[in-house]
């Protein structure tokens, strides 16, 4: 009896929520960054586990453009962090507020 | 099952033991080489040739007053080292230092010389040492003091970007031996071939790859901070660069890590381009130890001769002039090997 | 030795220290420390990838999320030189958190009862040979996915240069 899938997925399924409520609670920019990234990862999880129990590589080509993507989106992202934190000093997300009326 | 439990255990104990005793060994060899290059004598009075100046040195570290200063970061001010050791030594898993043996008809079947042999083996090593990153940014930014976090800034930048050309250097000797596995590698660079009809040489990519082995090479040298790419670890800048907060058995650490790393660095150019364990009278731990101390040797001859690169010229020639090289070379193996 | 059980008790030990690590990420005051739990969960998920023979996978995993990316991720919060976040939540915050929370464990109950009631699939005959190796992952990207592949390489480029044009210091 091998591990079954519902455990990988439930694994998967926390380590998603524990993202959103990163993402939903931290003011610190680049822990809400994280968060993302434990997501992706999360769903990277899913991906593989469903590849081995439906014995298709689909799953882990999807894992392979996911990995891609997310180092795209991690460089664009930490650039835009730098580039607010030179302006306006601060990566709290509270205190970038500009456009609130 | 017993049995190879047993020989596992003995495999990793003695790559252990020949790892930290190469490590040790390095400074002694590096010092008298270096002396020699510059006629002088070196170390001499310590035993016989000097020969047991790391003990006395390992001595003296160990008896150094270990200090830890008042505002630094302390848990990961005690990490750092181990974070930059663990990865060199367990880099050496996968690389095969010789044939097969029945250690004189003791086990009841051949076994590789090889710890582990998995079919990724050139992205885990890889892998593993993109790891030893964390050791070096880490130490440099938990010691709270600014020219320690710029020291470890710069040597991470440096070897992050290395890595890359380092990576590609690499793609060549994939495609000539279209394997990821190192015991598959070294599989393929058996046998002579004959050039021009009447020069007989070894299949070893060295030849097929002298580019990718040379880009390597000089990947490797930057990778481990050595000179002529050492400008983050120089005494002479940056006080001690990333290790300045650092005294006795946690700085020996980070000097047996830099060890390390050139052991691994070498056992890896041996293994991809040097053809490993292979020579004349079959393959052998004896011809990879050869091979590895040559490699060592040059390592330490560019540290005798060359001087250091400034900060700024050493990633200019990293990003635009070893890369594109690297690139070149990758798409012109695979061209060659489409087109013959 | 029984192999069967030896997965089981790996899988045990990777998916708690996963779930640790993941928890510890988010409740942490200093980027740094997240940063660094961060990269034992993404680790110990290269351990499960392992298990679930994605050779390929697992060593990408290591290679690029916890040897690039994260190495990124520290460069930036060391230059930035960010000070524990020492904020006491404040009582608006509160109410954001706690309804956060809230809707997240729901979100979480309605994930398990889902896999609880459709079930898991049931396995087919065994896995073809040279599953979730480099060859067959290789082989793919370049007959089946040929074109996502080029264009995540142009993703990549556009990457390149929006993070340099973003991150640039001007001189005027």
């Amino acid at each position: 009896m091998h591990v079954p899938l519902s455990a990988y997925l439930i694994l998967s399924a926390y380590l998603f929520v524990l993202g959103v409520i990163g993402v939903a609670t931290r003011r610190n920019a680049l822990i809400i960054f994280m968060s993302i990234e434990l997501m992706l990862n999360a769903v990277n999880l899913t991906f593989v586990a469903f590849s081995r129990f439906l014995q298709s590589m689909d799953g882990q080509i999807f894992v392979f453009f996911v990995m891609a993507v997310a180092t795209a989106e991690v460089a664009v992202g930490l650039a835009i962090i730098l580039a607010i934190y030179r302006n306006r000093e601060t990566v709290d997300v509270a205190e970038l507020n500009l456009l609130k009326w | 099952m017993l049995e190879t439990l047993i020989v596992m255990v003995v495999k990793i104990g003695v790559v252990f033991a020949v790892l930290l005793l190469v490590a040790a060994y390095m400074t002694w060899i590096e010092r008298k080489v270096i002396a020699d290059m510059q006629v002088r004598w070196g170390p001499t009075r310590v035993g016989p040739f000097g020969l047991l100046q790391p003990i006395a040195d390992g001595i003296k570290l160990f008896f150094k007053e270990d200090l830890i200063p008042g505002h630094v970061d302390r848990t990961l001010f005690l990490l750092a080292p181990a974070l930059s050791v663990v990865p060199a030594m367990i880099a050496f898993a996968v690389i095969p230092f010789g044939g097969t043996t029945t250690m004189f008809g003791l086990l009841s079947r051949p076994v590789a010389l090889q710890i582990t042999d998995i079919d990724v083996g050139v992205l885990y090593v890889f892998g593993i040492t993109s790891l030893g990153v964390y050791g070096i940014v880490l130490a440099g930014w938990s010691s709270n003091n600014k020219y320690s976090l710029l020291g470890g800034l710069r040597s991470s930048a440096q070897m992050i970007s290395y890595e890359l050309s380092m990576g590609l250097a690499v793609v060549g000797v994939l495609i000539l031996s279209s394997s990821l596995r190192l015991s598959e590698i070294v599989h393929a660079q058996m046998g002579v071939s004959w050039w021009f009809g009447i020069l007989p040489l070894p299949k070893w990519f060295i030849f097929g790859q002298p580019l990718g082995f040379l880009i390597f090479f000089i990947c490797a040298l930057a990778e481990t901070n050595r000179a002529p790419f050492d400008l983050p670890e120089a005494e002479t800048e940056l006080v001690a660069g990333f290790h300045s907060e650092y005294s006795s058995m946690k700085f020996a650490m980070f000097f047996m890590a830099e060890y390390a790393n050139m052991a691994t660095a070498s056992a890896m150019a041996t293994t991809l381009f040097l053809g490993g364990p292979l020579g004349p009278f079959g393959p052998s731990p004896v011809w990879f130890v050869g091979k590895v101390f040559l490699l060592l040797f040059v390592f330490i001859w560019f540290r005798a001769s060359l001087p250091r690169f400034r900060y700024d010229q050493l990633m200019t020639f990293g990003w635009k002039r070893l890369l594109p090289l690297a690139l070149l070379n990758a798409v012109g193996t695979a061209l060659l090997v489409a087109v013959l | 030795m029984e192999l069967v059980g030896l997965e089981h008790i790996l899988f045990a030990g990777l998916a708690l220290v996963a779930a640790v690590s993941g928890l510890l990420v988010i409740v942490q005051r200093h980027a740094v420390y997240a940063a660094l739990f961060l990269i034992i969960t993404m680790g110990s998920l290269a351990g499960l990838y392992v298990l679930l023979e994605a050779h390929f996978v697992w060593a990408v995993q290591v290679l690029v999320y916890a040897g690039a990316i994260m190495v990124l991720f520290l460069f930036v919060i060391m230059l930035l030189n960010l000070p524990r976040e020492d904020v006491p939540w404040a009582p608006r915050d509160l109410r954001r958190i706690i309804l956060a929370a809230a809707l997240s464990v729901i979100l979480l109950i309605e994930l398990a009862l889902v896999v609880g009631v459709h079930g898991t699939p049931a396995k087919g005959p065994g896995l073809m040979a040279g599953f979730g190796t480099t060859e067959t992952v290789g082989r793919l990207l370049f007959t089946k996915f040929l074109f996502p592949f080029e264009i995540t390489s142009v993703i990549l480029l556009i990457a390149i240069v929006g993070a340099m044009v973003l991150a640039k210091k001007h001189f005027r």
